[in-house]
């Protein structure tokens, strides 16, 4: 054992850092976006970098990211990097690299695009490929999701950025909560509980204590020590089942999809928001999920036609009022919409500022 | 094990489409991998049925490590016993996910020799995931993992893997070095990245400008984004260039300003940078012709986190104005006395954002050395109900008080 390395921690990155990228980092003075999914970066040397953005489905296998080596070092001397939206970035030296890159990106089947005002690829989670708490899949709805808006991948006509994130369930391991459109697995009866089986499991006074609104507690069920759920106070986070695994939740007539939208992350122009509730549940319905895919091309395209230019969905809301757009969507607006949780008054509104 | 690959008439209809599959690319694993088969399998189940397959992990990791692994199992081990386990391993990614393509290939011999063949690049941290691992190959792995360089990332209880934005490395936009203070926190972090020992996770994420690409605004528990304090470097002669080729500067560009601190009168661009608030919008849809100041460093913010379990927060401000400097010696003290309240204080899955939240973030301030800041609140408060801790009696202050 003596050789086994421990903590050795990364490796570092100047290691994969093309030599263009070593002689001029930090000092870009300015990029250029030539066309879709293409941009050059000009350094006050007067040296340009130029970088071909290709979408991705994430979960790739070792055949596809070879392929991925092939042309890095067909093309870019070696060098490539991925984005924080899984997108692959080719790094060029070359212009004349460009459009043969990219025709070899299309015969691999991925696109190029995803740069300037535009959907970048998808941030998604595991779902049912490799999660136990997943309310829906993850994969499938992006793909069939992609699929409809891929030509707002491919081209810059969007009026402003549109980022679209998927979590299988409220655990949001994708953080999707500040996405201009969240897609969201939630699940919707309580858990059901295993009483043989809580005791060998589970810590007890971590199960009630995980409980957001305290609605569990210790039970003797059937002479077993156990917990009891209060129902008309589950939520359906999933929080129990996390921390105690004979509580699961997954169910196939109650778990599905909703709908979150008008959030953003950068600071341009209006500061980071929250994703707001649209639709409250959208059935399962693989493997092409089309009310969910229908609902999304829906609210894009009302978003693209409308808002004005550099709008990101959650401005565009808030200048038109959220009754406009529940109005123009034709989605129907109900009790699920108005908060009911900590400080909900804090989202009533609260002047007569209204549009008829 | 599945010998061949299995029907799938649901999965294929995903092979249809403009957009790259997933399944072609678990099927691409397929053609060598037993585990990449019955994955297939156990998905086109799910596809029917409407419900996962998977089980939790339990404690499963390497020697010496309480995260980088997380145990997975299916609930149908006979049906499936290709993957009967199929853990993921999280592997440290480079600062701003840089490879070369002999990197990549040597990551992809090593998943080949032992795993599925299926990975995430990357996963929605930041690290490269390796998916579907037996248990009794996760030693070897690492094994062959750190000779090739590489190492586990976190997961559980402790310093998740910091990200980072490109940065200076191809961005002009970039503050301070996101790459670099990304690595430095990685290897300074190493022993709380890898033995899981706070209440709950915490994540480091570092954005080069307040475009914030790495999310970390909504996504870290201590977000660092880059910003200046000068004026914004203008060049006029660009953005009359801009203006010539069509822009519409003073709708576009003024009118989106959230300081409303610009002004456009067809000949001459004007900043009030006093009230300039640094969105980035201006520098955005001008990148020739407005830079940021020079006088750069980093807002650090700190507290955001996804729903579970009180709740979804963003980070709030911290510290206004950080000039980032190796060895970063004054941030890495201000997290160890934050560390060290947290661990002391926090309950059992408590974000950092959600203990602030339950003890205030006055008396948060007060036990780790920080002054109450204006930037630090949106507004001071609306209600009344202060909880002053002291109350002067009638001899205050009187002399020959004991």
């Amino acid at each position: 054992m003596a050789e086994r390395l421990t903590d050795i921690g990364p490796p570092k990155y100047d290691k994969f850092l093309p030599p263009i990228i070593k002689e001029n980092y930090g000092k870009w003075l300015y990029h250029e976006v030539l066309k879709p999914g293409v941009m050059v970066h000009v350094s006050e040397t007067g040296d340009k970098l130029f970088t071909v953005r290709v979408g991705s489905p994430r979960l790739v296998s070792t055949e596809k990211i070879r392929n991925y080596a092939d042309l890095a070092e067909k093309y870019c001397d070696g060098y490539l990097r991925f984005t924080s939206r899984h997108n692959v970035e080719f790094l060029l030296t070359r212009e004349e690299n460009i459009d043969p890159l990219i025709a070899d990106v299309k015969g691999l089947g991925h696109m190029v695009g995803g740069i300037g005002n535009s959907i970048s690829s998808i941030v998604h989670t595991q779902g049912w490929i490799h999660c136990h708490s997943a309310a829906t899949d993850a994969s499938g709805v992006v793909k069939a999701v992609m699929d409809d808006l891929h030509e707002y991948f491919e081209t810059m006509k969007l009026p402003g950025k549109l980022r679209i994130a998927l979590a299988c369930c409220l655990n949001m391991c994708g953080a999707v909560h500040c996405s201009d459109i969240a897609i969201l697995g939630i699940h919707r009866r309580p858990p059901r509980i295993d009483h043989t089986k809580v005791k060998k499991m589970c810590e007890i006074p971590s199960v009630s204590a995980s409980c957001p609104t305290a609605a569990i507690r210790p039970a003797t069920v059937d002479g077993h020590p156990s917990v009891e759920v209060i129902e008309d106070r589950c939520m359906f986070c999933a929080n129990c089942y996390t921390v105690c695994p004979a509580m699961p939740m997954n169910d196939p007539l109650n778990d599905g999809i909703s709908i979150w939208v008008g959030g953003k992350v950068s600071n341009a122009r209006h500061e980071p928001m929250f994703s707001k509730l649209a639709i409250p549940f959208i059935p399962n319905n693989p493997p092409r999920w089309p009310e969910t895919t229908d609902a999304i091309k829906k609210i894009v395209e009302l978003w693209a036609a409308n808002a004005n230019k550099y709008e990101r969905m959650g401005e565009w809301i808030e200048r038109i009022g959220w009754p406009k757009f529940f109005r123009m969507t034709g989605i129907k607006f109900q009790k699920e919409h108005i908060d009911d949780f900590k400080y909900a008054g804090l989202t009533f509104k609260r002047s007569t500022h209204l549009t008829y | 094990m599945a010998d061949q690959i299995p029907n799938t008439p649901k999965l294929d209809e995903l092979e249809k489409g403009p957009w790259p599959s997933f399944v072609k690319e678990i099927k691409m694993a397929a053609k060598n991998s037993p585990m990449a088969r019955d994955l297939l399998g156990v998905l086109e189940l799910s596809y029917n049925e409407k419900i996962g397959h998977w089980k939790h992990g339990g404690i499963v990791g390497v020697m010496g490590y309480g995260g980088g692994v997380i145990g997975r199992y299916s609930d149908m081990p006979e049906e499936f016993p290709g993957i009967s386990h199929f853990h993921t391993i999280r592997i440290n990614q480079p600062s701003g996910w840089f490879y070369t393509a002999d990197a990549l290939r040597t990551l992809c011999d090593i998943w080949d020799k032992h795993g599925s063949g299926l990975t995430n690049m990357h996963g929605s941290t930041g690290d490269i995931v390796f998916l579907g691992c037996r248990t009794d190959a996760l030693e070897p792995v690492f094994e062959d993992l750190t000779k090739a360089g590489f190492d586990l990332g976190g997961s559980g209880s402790d310093v998740r893997t910091p990200s980072c934005c490109c940065g200076p490395a191809r961005c002009e936009w970039a503050c301070y070095d996101t790459l670099a203070l990304t690595y430095d926190l990685t290897m300074h972090y190493q022993d709380e990245l890898h033995r899981p020992a706070f209440p709950y996770k915490f994540k480091f994420k570092m954005s080069g400008c307040p475009n914030d690409c790495v999310a970390s605004i909504a996504r870290a528990d201590m977000s660092i984004i880059g910003t200046w304090r000068d004026d914004i470097q203008m060049n006029q002669d660009e953005v009359k260039k801009y203006a010539d080729n069509g822009l519409n500067i003073q709708r576009d560009v003024a009118g989106n300003c959230p300081g409303k601190c610009m002004d456009w009168d067809g000949n001459e661009l004007k900043i009030e940078n006093e009230y300039c608030v640094r969105c980035m919008h201006c520098i955005n849809v001008m990148p020739k012709a407005l830079r940021p100041g020079k006088d750069r460093g980093a807002c650090v913010l700190l507290g955001s986190k996804a729903p579970i379990v009180e709740g979804a927060l963003l980070s709030s401000v911290l510290i206004p104005f950080w000039k980032p400097e190796p060895p970063y010696e004054d941030l890495k003290d201000l997290v160890e006395t934050m560390h060290d309240l947290w661990c002391e204080e926090g309950k059992a899955r408590e974000r950092i954002g959600e203990f602030i939240q339950r003890v205030g973030m006055g008396n948060f301030l007060e036990e780790i050395g920080l002054e109450p800041l204006p930037e630090m609140v949106a507004h001071p408060r609306e209600n009344p109900y202060v909880f002053y801790e002291e109350y002067y009696e009638e001899d205050d202050g009187d002399e020959g008080e004991e």
